[in-house]
């Protein structure tokens, strides 16, 4: 659980994680057998026809929370359930509190819980005298060492075998060895003998089925068997977001949930209790059963008609697994008890902007979440709307507010640009780097060179290299985004000497500006509007084919941000929607629309490598047209290791969270330069931003590359 | 409708790939013939319950204690089926049980059950087991011994949709899903089989 106070105390809190050598090897290691695990289990499956199932199943559950509570809780007080509802985590420890009072228990066996973990019930229960003891293996052992989980399903991820040795050596007293399976011997008989003394078993619920009254339960122990069996009370504590109406609705959800969570096909149990059965030590030979059912803010939540989404978590865990910087930093840091992007977002809703205000800014925006959610969550989307609401709330820091203020103003933007040129003049070097870094930024950010602004910016080169086409194939508009415009120009220039000789008219229209996510991911969704509708405006006089852009992070932004951005303005938005289904990337554009062949581009034959950007392979869902293209054009592809995980740069991020940029971007050198490729390619200026600066720094000789380049020198006169 | 044996392959592939334990067998009597064996081969010189060769806490020692035999559990079979089974664990030495398994918490050797249905994409076996006994019996022991007729092979867990809210209305109820035998990856996410329940599971898959 991390404790900042402030985003610089998160700083530290993160580089304490970056040092800790057993976690990164653990959590890299499953980061890459997470990966392949899903894929495997996932197989000849149709996923993603299965996660929108389940989206829509749980949105309509979530339409009808009220009606499906009723209905659980007819069906199973019918059935012999006592059934409560707790609008809070308070009310919820009181009623189980209440319970094991007027049942006079005194010992409780637990299986996992992430609710449980949600109303911190252990303390509350232990503040009442009760002795709780967690029975799943990672539970006990966190339980034992007074931590939170680290991760949703495997909580105890952070520790190492000999940690958990030392520990079952204090606690059996008696001297035990790290042998893993030693290990799980002695947590099963110290364990057994828990059951065996228990007067009341506390789980949680994966499903609360409405139209049969029942709850069920997905573990691999079997410990929950046992704690719903041997102990004569049983209280199952579940969020509202669990109810369904139907079995089919949590037996399609069980399809995914395992496999998405650790890539197993179906975990080793799966319980499912209707009513009061039999239980030989209680008194008439019924076992005493309540269902606690959380509200915790769920209902209020289920009424937003963006944040309901939040609803559809089946808590699988799988966004810490495909993230990034939780690969980094753990669970203790991403997260406060729910960890994760689900864990930013859910922080904020259960417990308090205060816990979640640092945590929400720590997120890259390279959409591995959002791409892997088994209830097709827009996680990222969801993350930034919560970090411009604490900003409105709280006020905005002041840079963000001053790029915001400046990137409304295309002009003042632009001429800020043009200014910088001059500026950096005493600091620029031949070779394109800034030689030292300005003052505004620390020592942090020296693990990569930046580079300098051009000489002349696209913009004001494009009367002069504007081709003329006779008998155009394609009208298309340029969208060139600013680092294309006033940093690397040329890599637009290459685009447009291919397109020329392809027969394609272009347009640049000049009153294009940032594409605005920048201020997004500081959390100004003002500006952001405001840039997007400038943008839509200035594309207006339109009749274009397609508009193009050689930036993957601008067309993931136009083409999915924008219709969201001004859906409330229904003029604009049909204009947006329109806007965003003329959005290509280059290299979709070059593959499947233009087609090009082999025969026109020299084979030169050097071996080259890619590096997909995070919003061209997630946020657009392209994948082969790059690489089809890199041999297309001449040269000879290598693949490289991780190819579709994050550089490290984020746009903004990487000005926040250096440290984890430097990382990020370390791992991702190391994988190229593993591959003995000569040129690295990629589709996004800002991923070449960070990559070239990043080998520079390292004395690399790799040249990184925009594929456009490659095809603009390789194509035959 | 699709035959149960239809999936039978898939199965097979499934629950091997979860560590089960699976063969085939021809009749109620060789499977009954199949515990006896397994359960004389099962650590032919120690009764100890797994785990309790480690140093245990003397609480956790002090129910190792209560185990003196090795011990068949077999709560759901039919009468004439368990009076066999009773009548061959006595001969080989063995104390057969069908119900009191509070009274065996310590751990049992064996498991004997038959299944209701078995699921084909996962290689799962469904047990309604609304008495305790047979929740215990699948539990504590060390090895879980079920039969599956071939003929209740289905698809997947929608096939049997129907079946569960058939046994599901009948209140009170209680259903389970098993798929191999129990495990963990809680520790460095190594692997681990039988953490609370069964350390195998062995399915007997019975022609009918």
């Amino acid at each position: 659980m991390q404790k900042a106070d402030n985003l610089k105390e998160y700083r530290d809190e993160l580089r304490e994680s970056l040092d800790n050598d057993f976690l990164r090897t653990t959590l890299d290691n499953f980061a890459v057998a997470y990966r392949a695990g899903r894929a495997n289990a996932f197989k000849d499956m149709d996923v993603r026809g299965l996660i929108d199932e389940i989206a829509c199943s749980k949105d309509e559950a979530t339409a009808n929370l009220d009606a499906l509570y009723r209905e659980f809780k007819e069906k199973a007080e019918a059935a012999g359930v006592h059934v409560h509802l707790a609008k809070d985590a308070q009310a919820a420890n009181d009623i189980i509190a209440a319970i094991a009072r007027k049942s006079n228990c005194q010992k409780i066996v637990k299986s996992k819980s992430m609710t449980a973990e949600e109303t911190l019930l252990n303390h509350a229960l232990e503040d009442e005298g009760l002795e709780v003891t967690e029975t799943d293996l990672g539970e006990w052992i966190i339980q034992l060492r007074h931590e939170g989980p680290s991760h949703m399903v495997m909580p105890a991820i952070h520790l190492s075998r000999y940690q958990v040795g030392d520990l079952f050596t204090e606690v059996t007293g008696k001297k035990q060895d790290s042998e893993i399976e030693k290990l799980v011997k002695v947590a099963r008989r110290e364990l057994r003998q828990k059951y065996v003394e228990a007067d009341m078993g506390i789980t949680g619920a994966n499903f609360a089925v409405a139209e049969t009254g029942s709850i069920g339960l997905v573990t691999n122990e079997g410990n929950a068997r046992l704690v719903t069996t041997l102990p004569r009370v049983h209280v199952a504590l579940m969020g509202l977001d669990k109810l369904l109406p139907t079995l089919h609705d949590a037996l399609r959800i069980l399809k995914a949930l395992p496999r998405n969570a650790t890539g197993q096909a179906i975990t080793s149990y799966v319980t499912w209790i209707t009513g009061a059965n039999e239980c030989a030590s209680a008194p008439d030979g019924k076992k005493e059963i309540h269902f606690v059912m959380l509200d915790n803010g769920r209902s209020e939540l289920a009424k937003d008609p963006l944040f309901s989404q939040v609803l559809r978590c089946v808590r699988c865990g799988a966004c810490a697994n495909v993230c990034p910087v939780y690969r980094l930093v753990g669970g203790h840091k991403m997260g406060h008890i729910y960890i994760g992007a689900i864990g930013l977002i859910l922080t904020y809703f259960f417990h308090g902007k205060h816990a979640a205000k640092n945590l929400i800014q720590n997120c890259i925006n390279c959409e591995a979440c959002k791409d892997i959610c088994a209830g097709g969550i827009d996680l990222p989307r969801l993350i930034k709307e919560i970090h411009a609401r604490i900003q409105d709330e709280d006020g905005h820091p002041l840079p963000s507010i001053l790029l915001g203020k400046v990137l409304k103003n295309r002009k003042l933007f632009h001429t800020l640009l043009r200014t910088a040129k001059w500026a950096q003049k005493p600091v620029a070097e031949k070779d394109g780097f800034i030689r030292h870094l300005p003052m505004v930024f620390a020592k942090e950010h020296g693990f990569r060179a930046l580079p300098t602004i051009a000489e002349t910016p696209f913009r004001d080169r494009w009367e002069e290299i504007r081709p003329v086409v006779d008998n155009p194939k394609y009208r298309v508009a340029l969208f060139s985004g600013c680092v294309q415009d006033f940093v690397y120009p040329e890599q637009m220039e290459a685009a447009v000497k291919l397109f020329g000789a392809e027969s394609v008219e272009m347009s640049y229209p000049m009153n294009q500006s940032c594409c605005g996510l920048p201020v997004q991911m500081m959390g100004e969704m003002k500006a952001s509007r405001e840039v997007c509708v400038q943008n839509l405006r200035a594309f207006e006089a339109g009749g274009y084919d397609y508009v193009i852009t050689l930036c993957a992070s601008c067309a993931a932004h136009l083409k999915h941000n924008y219709p969201k951005l001004v859906m409330d303005t229904p003029s604009l938005a049909l204009k947006a929607q329109e806007f965003a289904d003329k959005i290509i990337d280059y290299s979709s554009f070059v593959h499947d629309v233009l087609k090009v062949k082999a025969e026109d581009f020299v084979q030169t034959g050097g071996k080259a490598t890619y590096h997909a950007p995070c919003h061209l392979c997630r946020g657009l869902d392209v994948h082969a047209a790059p690489r089809e293209l890199i041999s297309t054009g001449g040269l000879e592809y290598v693949e490289c290791n991780e190819e579709e995980v994050c550089c490290g740069f984020g746009g903004t991020f990487s000005m926040k969270f250096p440290e984890l940029s430097a990382e990020l971007l370390k791992k991702k050198l190391a994988n190229v330069e593993a591959t003995g490729a000569e040129v690295l390619l990629t589709d996004c200026p800002g991923c070449i931003m960070q990559l070239r600066g990043g080998l520079k720094t390292r004395g690399s000789s790799v040249k990184v590359r925009h594929v456009s380049e490659v095809l603009a020198d390789n194509r035959r006169k | 409708m699709t035959t149960g044996t239809d999936y039978c392959q898939t199965f097979v592939d499934k629950a091997k790939a979860v560590s089960a334990i699976v063969t085939e067998v021809k009749s109620d009597d060789e499977a009954l013939k199949y515990v006896i064996d397994l359960c004389d081969r099962k650590e032919v010189c120690q009764l100890l319950v797994s785990g309790c060769e480690r140093d245990l806490s003397d609480k956790a020692e002090k129910l190792c204690d209560l185990k003196q035999k090795k011990v068949i559990a077999a709560p759901g079979l039919k009468k004439p089926l368990y009076d066999k089974l009773a009548e061959m664990s006595a001969k080989a030495g063995f104390e057969c049980i069908d119900s009191g398994m509070r009274d065996h918490l310590a751990g049992v050797d064996i498991g004997f059950t038959y299944a209701e249905y078995g699921l084909a994409e996962t290689g799962t076996l469904m047990l309604d087991c609304p008495g305790e006994d047979m929740r215990l019996a699948t539990m504590v022991s060390e090895f879980h011994v079920c039969v599956l007729p071939k003929s209740k092979i289905r698809k997947d867990s929608y096939a049997v949709e129907k079946m569960m809210l058939t046994r599901m209305g009948k209140t009170p109820d209680y259903l389970a899903f098993i798929t191999g035998p129990s495990r963990t990856a809680d520790i460095e996410r190594v692997l681990a089989l039988g953490v609370h329940g069964p350390l195998e599971l062995h399915i007997l898959l019975m022609e009918d």
